[in-house]
């Protein structure tokens, strides 16, 4: 008998389990087993909560439950004006805060049809690509761990602290960098930057294969990952999937090629897909998505045209510091910029782009003021969340282990 | 993106149900009546707009109707997206739920749902998402207060209901 009044099984009264059909049998072994997985669990990756059903070790239904890490961001972004909103929009997705930023100044340019300098478009492109690297990376540590492989989570670290150091060297912050502006970049690369990032993308495809040689031909990790929770791509595409988890059950759709941004149409390079959408392909495609970015990357600094990397237009651009000196045009721009920042013509817009997990698009409206009425981000993470169920029903709860760190759910995109 | 002319006759298909169409920064928007929106989706689907990508909820205050519920569509073999938005009222906030037909709407229906209070009639599992099941409004409300959130701390309990921020 319980010692408080605190009845848990009323609490969790509105959480439904009406499909299951539940019957108490006489066999002790048929008996259905309701288990609270999370949210303060460190396979979940973040403070997700899986309420799941068991039968014996088979997980027969399971229920995501989300929440617990909301911080309002979409509405702190509706108190700040549009330049003073990129900071709070890159907390969102905390392992990609490049793609955050420009889902954001993306849809901020396109409403106030600002034009972006070509060399901001690429410099763009280097830092996104290799913010999609370093998201793979946490991806493949963390989910090596859960598989019971600690070294991989210390190779991907070390390749992942090369990359914070260029963000520091370009940017000044490891994280959360603040480097994608409205209208551009905040700065120009710094010198030593393009010969780090060439060290980098030398020794990164041989990183890759050292990474192959060490999973995709250790038994271990072959037997956990393949056929195991495949899905096909018609349900993936019905629950709203994308990205490598849908790309991995066969679907050739990728943003970057299908409806190119910021001159990616400029860069030659491939689009992985899987074949059968298990947990194999899923990494698979992760993987040789790195060796992609590189490419990308490659091209992108040796076509790095020359100018700007911001636009000249100073009702959205900071003058350089220098005019202020000189320039009381450029002391009013100033003033102006940091204190109301700049007005949107009213409208809405939906700007999507091809993040790490799929999808990230910025709802925007805009009610001709200088504060965003409505910002709403389309989390990939958040809609893929609900793909939980079709893959892992009626597997083992160790493969729930498996599809959840092949998932690479990020808790902090899903909340907000 | 259908240009202007496609949406115009991808609105006329539609008939009745179509309120008008909006052809802004390039991207074409169909405005739509809320108690049709399944049958719209429908057509729509059957129009190779087979992707929902996401749905978003807006709140136009001070204008009425307040609420808004926008549909991102995606044709993935023309590379074509359209966008569908409808318009409801706070008095009755009814919209039918997609959520049988493109089971990938749940959690943003219910986001919606959670955020601004729009009730999707038929969704299999009508909650709150994101924030607390007890919790009171709907806070992406355009008249909800930043900073209106109480915080009990457990060192200021015995005060009382006072623990709230002085509002």
């Amino acid at each position: 008998m319980s010692t408080t009044d605190y009845d848990h099984r009323q609490v969790e009264e509105s959480i439904t389990m009406a499909p299951l059909g539940r019957q108490v049998s006489e066999n002790v072994h048929d008996e259905l087993l309701t288990l609270n997985f999370g949210p303060h669990h460190p396979a979940t990756h973040g403070v997700l909560r899986i309420l799941v059903t068991l039968e014996g070790e088979v997980v027969r239904d399971l229920e995501p439950i989300i929440g617990y890490v909301h911080t309002g961001i979409e509405k702190t972004a509706e108190d700040k004006s549009y330049w003073k909103a990129i900071p709070v929009m890159e907390r969102m997705d905390y392992l990609a805060y490049y793609f955050n930023a420009m889902a954001f100044c993306g849809a901020v340019e396109t409403l106030a049809e600002v034009e972006v300098p070509k060399r901001a478009q690429y410099l763009r492109v280097i830092h996104m690509e290799l913010n999609r690297i370093m998201s793979h990376l946490v991806w493949l540590g963390t989910s090596c761990l859960d598989l019971g492989a600690i070294s991989m989570f210390w190779y991907g670290f070390r390749e992942r602290e090369r990359i914070l150091d260029l963000f520091e060297q370009s940017s000044g912050q490891r994280m959360h960098t603040r480097y994608i502006q409205v209208g551009g970049v905040i700065e120009d690369i710094p010198l030593g930057f393009e010969e780090k990032l060439r060290q980098f993308i030398a020794v990164m495809p041989e990183r890759v294969d050292q990474y192959e040689a060490l999973l995709d031909r250790n038994e271990i990790v072959l037997q956990r990952l393949r056929h195991t929770c495949a899905v096909d791509a018609q349900t993936l595409l019905d629950l709203g999937v994308t990205g490598p988890l849908l790309r991995a059950a066969g679907v050739p759709w990728d943003l970057r090629k299908a409806t190119p941004y910021s001159s990616y149409d400029d860069f030659d390079f491939k689009v992985p897909v899987g074949t059968i959408g298990d947990n194999y392909d899923r990494f698979a495609v992760r993987l040789k998505e790195m060796r992609q970015s590189v490419r990308i990357i490659e091209q992108a600094i040796d076509g790095l045209p020359e100018g700007p990397w911001i636009t000249d237009d100073r009702k959205v651009a900071l003058p350089p510091r220098h005019e202020l000196a000189t320039s009381m045009e450029a002391l009013i721009h100033h003033f102006k910029l940091v204190t109301e920042g700049f007005r949107v013509p009213p409208g809405e817009v939906y700007y999507p782009i091809e993040g790490p997990r799929g999808e990230y698009g910025v709802f925007l409206r805009s009610d001709g003021s200088s504060k965003p009425a409505r910002v709403h981000m389309r989390d990939p993470s958040f809609v893929n969340l609900q793909a939980t169920k079709a893959m892992v029903q009626d597997s083992y709860i160790a493969d729930l282990i498996a599809t959840l760190a092949m998932m690479d759910p990020v808790l902090g995109g899903i909340d907000r | 993106m259908p240009d202007a002319t496609g949406l115009e006759l991808l609105a006329q298909e539609i008939g009745e149900p179509a309120l008008g169409t909006l052809h802004f920064r390039g991207k074409g928007t169909l405005i739509v009546d809320p108690g049709s929106i399944r049958g719209v989706l429908q057509t729509l689907k059957g129009k190779g707009f087979e992707f929902l990508s996401s749905v978003h909820g807006v709140d136009y205050y001070p204008e009425e109707p307040r609420l808004g519920v926008h549909y991102e569509l995606i044709d993935m073999d023309k590379v074509d997206r359209i966008c569908v938005k409808l318009r409801v009222g706070t008095d009755a906030p009814n919209v039918p739920s997609v959520t049988p037909d493109w089971p990938g709407a749940n959690h943003q229906e219910r986001e919606v749902f959670d955020m601004f209070g729009v009730v999707f009639d038929g969704h299999p599992n009508m909650r709150r998402i994101l924030m607390p099941e007890d919790y009171e409004g709907h806070p992406q409300r355009r008249d909800f207060p930043i900073g209106g959130e109480p915080v009990l701390f457990t060192a200021d309990e015995a005060k009382g209901d006072a623990y709230t921020m002085d509002v």
